[in-house]
């Protein structure tokens, strides 16, 4: 068969251009014999959150063909990995679902003399799974959803729930809490929501990229696919996934309450919606919160970390040349992989942003 | 004497050939203990802060509340969840496999014919070369969904209902599932060793035994099994460090929670499963406290073997005994 005989080459291939992109990359590759483009070859090197791999690797792919002497290599190595090494030097970029906290952006500064600078690049949801029989529709509040987290709430027949599902009989189940148990950054766009929603959330387990799970039904599972199969395989099981699992395996999904008082199904457009009417700092450092209107409350952005200083010219302008294209050319390219793209007016922040990459020289 | 002679002399001249032979293998022998220590130092070196933070709390307190300091200790670290996971989780699989190997080590050795024999053996040992991430898998997705799971509600549904740690609700992949499939990862261990102890009991014993009347069962309860009882015990703790150390597998079906569950079908966590799922997304402060878990896996596992060596020596020590009686 042809694409199992591809896959060695391409894991040698991704090998090549890491091994070139790690040497390569901290020295100017000047005069060598060029390939066609605009562009002396360089060679990027990224690493990173793992949520925005797939529409990363799908971006880089594409802008081979526009850009062939660019070779840019993306390790999805995790947010906490990705800071660390992009803190470190050791990479040309860096990211992240998390923006960086002050004490990072501190060592940041003193590491390489300059600023780090965020660059929004995609936004995702976060779906509320559900596994009981016989229920295809459920609405929850967001303090409701908090409860039931915190374990105050345990079977399915609490008059909360049924209060927010009049139309609904609700069954006597145990409920199971399923959550992430490696560290994410779906978790941290999960707890920062609850925090914002709930007092006993926050003053309890807080938001964070890993919390302490209250509940005692609770079940935790590795990355997207452990919570996934959790969910799947415990009858009474809720929990929180990226959108584009729930929809891959056809898990049912709670539509959330969002602060206008709408129930909100997390969808492309909604996911949109809930980015277009928050207001935004000028470092582009945000949480997507109070989300009303048609928006659906429990989304997230995802950076691209960069620097204005300490590159050279030609990797400087090969990276500001990358990071325009996606943002400009692959909206849909992110809709087909389920992310939600920038609306406009965070778009052209961004891009003011991506200016300022080696702006200090 | 002329013979004696060259020999002596041969040996002279081989001196320096075996100085240097010694001194050879000495290093090998010293580069594994100079290894052993390095890890052993630099991981508590660098887990040396989070230690100091919680003190006593590190193995005593289950809150395990990650900070995401870069340079201070800003969260809470007790790993008794976790140390109570892997502990759980071990003795389950032994209290499965131990019996099971003896078992089959038995049927192997003593009933089985050699048509048969071979094969099983072949087998069996065929499931150590299962790399774990495979088990993990199918655990996960066949074994505790479609077989482990109608097991489990029975035993809540009956069992459950007077003994606390078997109580439900069932959460599926937990304590007892990691258990049951880690048992499966150290049977051929147990298996391999037990089988060995078993063969070599001396066949004039077993005539003996059939000679003053006794029956197959009791040849063997009372021949095969005093005589490999310490090879039992010795194979049992080789079994139990495989599964102190069994990381993936164990992640994969412990059901990830950092609580101590009140039953053995909730969910929990592991030493080697919390480092291996956590560890990718850590702020340095959470890798640190990270380090520590591995020192203190590294100890424990130290403290099971030595365990083991005194149980085995005092065992052993106690057959000999009643042998020479």
């Amino acid at each position: 068969m042809k694409p199992s005989r591809l896959v060695p080459l391409i894991i040698v291939l991704t090998l090549v251009a890491a091994a070139c992109g790690g040497t390569s990359s901290t020295t100017t590759t000047e005069g060598s014999s060029g390939t066609a483009g605009s562009m002396g070859p360089v060679d990027l090197l990224g690493a990173g959150a793992s949520f925005p791999a797939p529409i990363y690797q799908e971006w880089i792919g594409a802008y081979q063909s526009v850009e062939p002497s660019v070779s840019i290599n993306y390790q999805s190595i995790g947010s906490g990995g990705g800071v660390e090494q992009f803190i470190g030097q050791q990479t040309d970029f860096g990211a992240s679902d998390a923006f960086l906290k002050d004490d990072e952006i501190a060592a940041a500064q003193t590491a390489r003399g300059c600023d780090p600078i965020h660059i929004p690049t995609v936004f995702g949801a976060v779906a509320v799974a559900y596994n009981v029989e016989g229920l295809d529709s459920l609405i929850l509040s967001g303090p409701t959803l908090a409860d039931i987290f915190l374990g105050t709430i345990t079977n399915w027949n609490d008059p909360a729930i049924a209060a927010l599902n009049p139309d609904v009989t609700m069954p006597d189940e145990d409920i199971i809490v399923a959550h992430r148990s490696d560290g994410s950054g779906t978790t941290s766009i999960f707890t920062t929501y609850l925090s914002s929603v709930s007092d006993a959330w926050k003053n309890g387990p807080g938001a964070g990229k890993q919390v302490e799970w209250p509940a005692p039904n609770s079940v935790g599972g590795e990355k997207n696919d452990g919570v996934t199969a959790q969910i799947q395989q415990n009858p009474g099981a809720v929990g929180y996934i990226e959108l584009s699992y729930a929809m891959e395996n056809n898990i049912p999904v709670a539509k959330m309450i969002n602060d206008d008082g709408n129930a909100i199904e997390p969808t492309l457009e909604s996911t949109a919606a809930a980015a277009d009417g928050i207001t935004i700092p000028d470092d582009l450092r945000f949480n997507i919160l109070n989300v009303g209107g048609e928006g659906y409350p429990i989304a997230g952005a995802t950076w691209l970390l960069s620097w204005t200083c300490g590159y050279d010219q030609d990797m400087a302008d090969a990276l500001k040349a990358w990071i325009t294209w996606d943002l400009q050319n692959g909206d849909d390219l992110a809709r087909e992989l389920l992310y939600s793209p920038l609306p406009d007016s965070l778009q052209e922040k961004a891009l003011a942003k991506v200016d300022l990459i080696n702006s200090e020289g | 004497m002329a013979v004696a002679g060259d020999l002596s002399g041969r040996r002279r001249g081989r001196l320096s050939a075996d100085t240097t032979f010694r001194l050879i293998l000495g290093l090998a022998g010293a580069s594994v203990l100079l290894i052993l220590a390095a890890m052993l130092i630099s991981t508590t070196i660098q887990a040396w802060p989070v230690f100091q933070h919680e003190g006593w709390s590190f193995v005593t307190s289950s809150v395990w509340d990650p900070g995401t300091s870069r340079a201070e200790i800003t969260g809470e670290y007790g790993a008794l969840a976790f140390i109570v996971g892997t502990l759980t989780t071990s003795v389950i699989a032994l209290v499965i496999a131990v019996p099971l190997a003896v078992g089959v080590a038995l049927y192997i050795t003593q009933a089985a014919s050699r048509r048969v024999a071979a094969p099983l053996t072949y087998t069996i040992e065929m499931l150590a070369a299962v790399p774990s991430v495979v088990f993990g898998l199918w655990g996960l997705l066949f074994f505790v969904p479609t077989v482990l799971r109608p097991i489990m509600n029975l035993v809540v549904g009956t069992l459950g209902s007077f003994i606390p740690f078997l109580g439900g609700p069932i959460v599926t992949y937990n304590y007892f599932a990691a258990g049951v499939v880690l048992a499966f990862m150290v049977l051929p261990i147990i298996m391999a060793v037990t089988r060995e102890v078993m063969a070599n009991t001396p066949e004039a014993e077993i005539s003996a035994a059939y000679g003053l009347g006794a029956t197959r069962w009791e040849m063997m309860r009372h021949v095969v099994l005093p005589r490999a009882r310490p090879g039992i015990i010795g194979a049992t703790m080789l079994g139990l460090g495989r599964a102190l150390g069994e990381t993936i597998a164990v992640a994969m079906l412990i059901g990830g929670s950092q609580q101590i569950p009140s039953s053995l079908f909730r969910g929990g966590q592991s030493m080697a499963g919390i480092i291996a799922v956590t560890f990718q997304e850590a702020a340095p402060e959470n890798v640190k406290a990270l380090i520590g878990v591995g020192v203190l896996l590294f100890v424990i596992t130290v403290i099971v073997n030595m365990a083991a060596r005194l149980i085995v020596w005092m065992t052993g020590g106690h057959v000999a005994k009643e042998q020479n009686l």
